[in-house]
């Protein structure tokens, strides 16, 4: 069946982000002055503490990350927000081992509340969903 | 800064001809009903009018459709706050002398025009939120009220969320124009279907079709409308992010900066308040706010709420028309909040009412809890 989620449009700030998840790996954008890992990709850190907040680089992350805090989209009811979603699924927001937090899906069959605890230990994965595009997820470990 | 309390004046309120379900109308034509009839209550016409404010459309085809030549305009839009958000830019406004006459407007087919438009594909939501299905505010808010849940015990803020969703139909109830009026037991909440774990469909605000609009002129011009003005003691406004998983704390508001910094202007503390307004776009928005307002400590909104504390003939007077979880919520629900503080002020409520309405403290929040705006409203 076609994939019929919104797809992401890479834009030149993220490119190597796309680049890379595709590869099975997931990389961020790290401040050298300040460093500090952030996400979403920027080229210009966004640390207003930051004395030279263009000296930023790409660091490939660990993939490792613990459960911040969840959702369970159409649970017990099976009805997603929009089409080609199939519900119930788990959105979550992710602590990263180098320190951001990411949005993301935790991947399990049947997801309830009680199979996902805040602060549990994650680990990347990615769907391939376009030849171009791999979205990073995350599954228990 | 400048002392802008009593500057200006809000005087006059109104919604569109109707509310709820209205499947024939247009958003603009919501607008223009509001403006008209809020209008009408100050005893002004478009003529009066030199200052457009509005959001979720742009002045451009506002002022148009209404046909007025504003000198000044605001088409500030971030979320269901703008509105509350334009008070203070209107009083500023006001002061410079840029307008006399501040019309603010908001109108939205919420439920009968379900078309909305696509992001920028170029920002950061559509890239990396979006295709994980973090569509529609109930994804965002229930997350952050999960955490909230992780802080502060999950079966304590469940509580405290049932408590303001049963309360609030209670004030819908008392509304002539309350979309739901049906009674609501705390069973009822508890089996309401699950929209996104943690939010059963009872936490959830309505979609409804519905305009508003309001009035707000100078002190000078206020001494001649129609009704009893309805004066701004303190506005204040702010924002701390736009997508959900780049909000600093997810348990607290732009509210703990704006709400403040609006009631230091107003020169007033919590116990001054009769009225709160606060926008329910979910239950779990209530409590988050009532703690970064300052109304009670971090972790304790359950405990403020609890026993019905702020339904009708409760100790704490909240959301008394019914709140967008009840009464209304046609998308952008901050101008409604307006419409009922000025109106309990005034004392126009029936069956609702309140008893002392001297002060109301309001405040809206907007896009993914990111903005907020607050307002300090009060009669003489």
């Amino acid at each position: 069946m076609a994939y019929n989620k919104p797809i992401p449009v890479p834009q030149g700030e993220s490119d190597v982000y796309w680049q890379k998840a595709k590869q099975g790996e997931l990389w961020i954008r790290n401040c050298k002055s300040c460093a500090t890992p952030y996400f979403f990709p920027t080229d210009i850190c966004r640390n207003l503490e930051c004395k030279n907040p263009r000296d930023t680089e790409w660091i490939q992350a660990s993939g490792k990350a613990t459960l911040f805090t969840f959702a369970i989209v159409g649970y017990e009811t099976g009805k997603a927000p929009h089409p080609g979603f199939d519900a119930p699924y788990v959105t979550a927001i992710v602590e990263l081992e180098e320190g951001p937090l990411m949005p993301t899906n935790i991947v399990m069959d049947s997801p309830t509340p009680d199979k996902l605890q805040i602060g549990m230990p994650l680990e990347v994965i990615f769907e391939d969903i376009t030849d171009d595009i791999s979205l990073p997820k995350f599954k228990t470990v | 800064m400048t002392d802008l309390r009593k500057t200006a004046a809000i005087v006059g309120v109104d919604e569109s001809d109707v509310i709820g379900k209205v499947p024939d109308k247009s958003n603009l034509q919501h607008h223009a009903e509001a403006a008209h009839n809020a209008l009408a209550d100050a005893g002004l016409t478009l003529k009066d009018v030199n200052g457009l404010f509005t959001a979720g459309t742009s002045t451009l085809e506002l002022g148009e459709y209404l046909g007025v030549k504003p000198s000044f305009v605001d088409t500030t839009a971030v979320g269901g706050s703008s509105f509350i958000i334009h008070i203070a830019h209107a009083i500023a406004a006001i002061d410079a002398g840029y307008c006399d006459v501040a019309l603010v407007t908001h109108g939205e087919a919420g439920r009968s025009m379900r078309s909305r438009s696509g992001g920028n594909a170029s920002n950061a939501d559509p890239q990396f939120q979006t295709p994980y299905g973090f569509i529609g505010q109930p994804v965002a808010y229930s997350m952050a009220a999960r955490r909230y849940m992780h802080l502060y015990g999950e079966d304590k803020t469940r509580q405290g969320m049932a408590e303001i969703a049963v309360a609030t139909r209670k004030w819908a109830q008392l509304h002539p124009k309350s979309y739901m009026k049906d009674d609501m037991t705390f069973d009822d909440y508890h089996n309401s279907r699950w929209i996104a774990w943690p939010f059963h469909l009872l936490d959830c605000c309505l979609v409804t079709d519905a305009g508003g609009a309001f009035v707000i002129t100078s002190a000078e011009r206020a001494k001649d409308t129609a009704k009893k003005p309805v004066w701004i003691l303190g506005a204040a406004e702010g924002q701390t992010h736009g997508m959900i998983s780049q909000m600093p704390d997810l348990t607290k508001t732009n509210a703990a900066n704006s709400g403040p910094k609006a009631m230091q202007m107003a020169g007033i503390t919590h116990s001054d308040i009769d009225l709160a307004m606060i926008y329910d776009s979910f239950t779990y928005t209530v409590m988050t706010t009532l703690e970064s307002l300052g109304f009670c400590g971090p972790g304790e909104a359950a405990d403020f709420v609890a026993n019905q504390r702020t339904a009708p003939g409760g100790e704490f007077a909240m959301n008394t028309n019914g709140g967008g979880l009840s009464h209304t919520h046609s998308g952008m629900y901050g101008m409604f909040l307006i419409l009922e503080a000025v109106r309990q002020l005034r004392g126009e409520c029936g069956p609702r009412q309140i008893k002392d309405h001297q002060i109301a403290l309001v405040n809206g929040t907007g896009g993914s809890l990111s903005s907020t705006g607050t307002t300090v409203l009060a009669v003489d």
